[in-house]
């Protein structure tokens, strides 16, 4: 039944390169673990990709209860980490899982710094590699804000006094990040949230797909 | 041909350009324009606040003076209660100080060290101040703490909603 469907597809949109493309391509041995274990480190990218999947996810269940206001967000939190089942769950792989993309994405830069695998001709995928990185610190920092206690609310204050550090546009840029001069309230919580759920993830899946094409064309790097 | 005339090809890649540049233009800046809005608000609030004290009562001594106001936060308001460290300096200048350590925003109170008399102390990060409030070298701030404007009433002491920084003190 399934064949007969995929075939009717197939048939007519040709589907089947597609995926082969990707199925047949061969892991090289140098980058396998089964053949050297030491070739685990070639994992580390593969592993940032994974919790970025899982984030993702994790996050848009989560948003099914979130409210990004400021008297409510806390006790949305509060109830879907306390009364839903599994939302203490799902509310612990986004924390945990925010803090291991990091981890696994440190170590995947470390990996590709010292093979030098970001040498001529992958230097734009180092260059994306970095935006990547930025991107990530970004959301991990946004979403701190997001429960809404006080650990949120001084951290961000910590952050804002830093944005507000930066020379000339100091000032400017601590408004644009707040939404507002002087309170870190209703319009500040709005902001970080927009910008943790629609701007930011736009911006990694873009990156995360240019990554991805580069190495693709230009195939990983050779053995030590 | 001698005359420079704009081909066929050349004219439609002009108006697409044109019409595409105008639509994405027309499409892009209303969003941007909203998303720096809060940047380009004049604040309005240049107002005053009273206190409750009277200004013959302020003696060389900062005491502390809460005051409130009403905040509006977007759509939301509420009261605030803004703190501020007063005294009278010699010339009889009346000096209101920001509670706020400037290095990372903890409360400071004065006189609360017996190690520190008569200065300001920041409990977070041992934080010290002068009397007029600069920052003593050696501690973590930066810089003096801020300063609120003020204004006499009827003998009333009137604060500023915000303390603003003193610049070069």
């Amino acid at each position: 039944m399934l064949n007969k469907v995929y075939d009717w597809i197939d048939e007519r949109l040709d589907i089947t390169p597609l995926w082969r493309d990707v199925a047949d391509h061969e892991v090289p041995e140098h980058v396998n673990p089964a053949h050297h274990f030491s070739a685990f480190v070639y994992c580390f990218g593969g592993l940032t990709f994974f919790v970025v999947v899982i984030q993702v996810l994790s996050g848009m269940f989560l948003s099914m209860y979130y409210v990004p206001d400021i008297e409510r967000a806390w006790e949305s939190v509060y109830y879907l980490q306390n009364q839903v089942a599994f939302g203490q769950i799902v509310r612990g792989m986004h924390h945990w899982g925010a803090s291991i993309v990091i981890v696994m994405m440190f170590l995947h830069t470390l990996r590709v710094f010292f093979q030098g695998a970001y040498k001529k001709p992958r230097e734009l995928n180092w260059i994306v590699g970095v935006l990547i990185f930025f991107v990530m610190l970004a959301l991990g920092l946004t979403g701190y804000l997001l429960p809404w206690d006080m650990k949120a609310l001084n951290a961000t204050k910590v952050t804002l006094d830093i944005a507000q550090s930066t020379p000339l546009i100091g000032d400017m840029l601590k408004t644009l990040l707040s939404g507002d001069e002087h309170i870190v309230g209703a319009e500040t919580l709005t902001r970080f949230f927009a910008i943790h759920v629609f701007f930011l993830p736009a911006a990694l899946l873009g990156l995360i797909g240019l990554h991805f094409l580069m190495i693709r064309k230009q195939g990983i790097s050779g053995p030590l | 041909m001698s005359e420079q005339r704009v081909t066929r090809r050349q004219f439609l890649s002009y108006t697409i350009m044109g019409v595409g540049g105008f639509m994405a233009v027309a499409s892009v800046m209303p969003m941007l324009r909203m998303a720096v809005d809060p940047v380009l608000q004049v604040e309005a609030g240049g107002d005053f606040i009273a206190t409750t004290v009277k200004v013959d009562e302020l003696t060389n001594e900062p005491t502390r003076v809460d005051f409130q106001f009403e905040q509006e936060d977007g759509w939301y308001t509420s009261n605030v209660t803004q703190t501020a460290w007063v005294y009278k300096d010699d010339k009889g200048e009346i000096i209101a100080l920001s509670p706020v350590c400037k290095h990372l925003g903890c409360t400071v109170n004065w006189n609360s060290n017996k190690d520190h008399p008569n200065q300001f102390f920041c409990p977070c990060h041992k934080g010290l101040y002068e009397k007029d409030g600069t920052n003593v070298p050696g501690t973590p701030p930066r810089g003096p703490l801020d300063r609120y404007k003020y204004k006499v009433k009827d003998g009333v002491l009137y604060l500023s909603r915000r303390a603003s920084a003193v610049r070069g003190a």
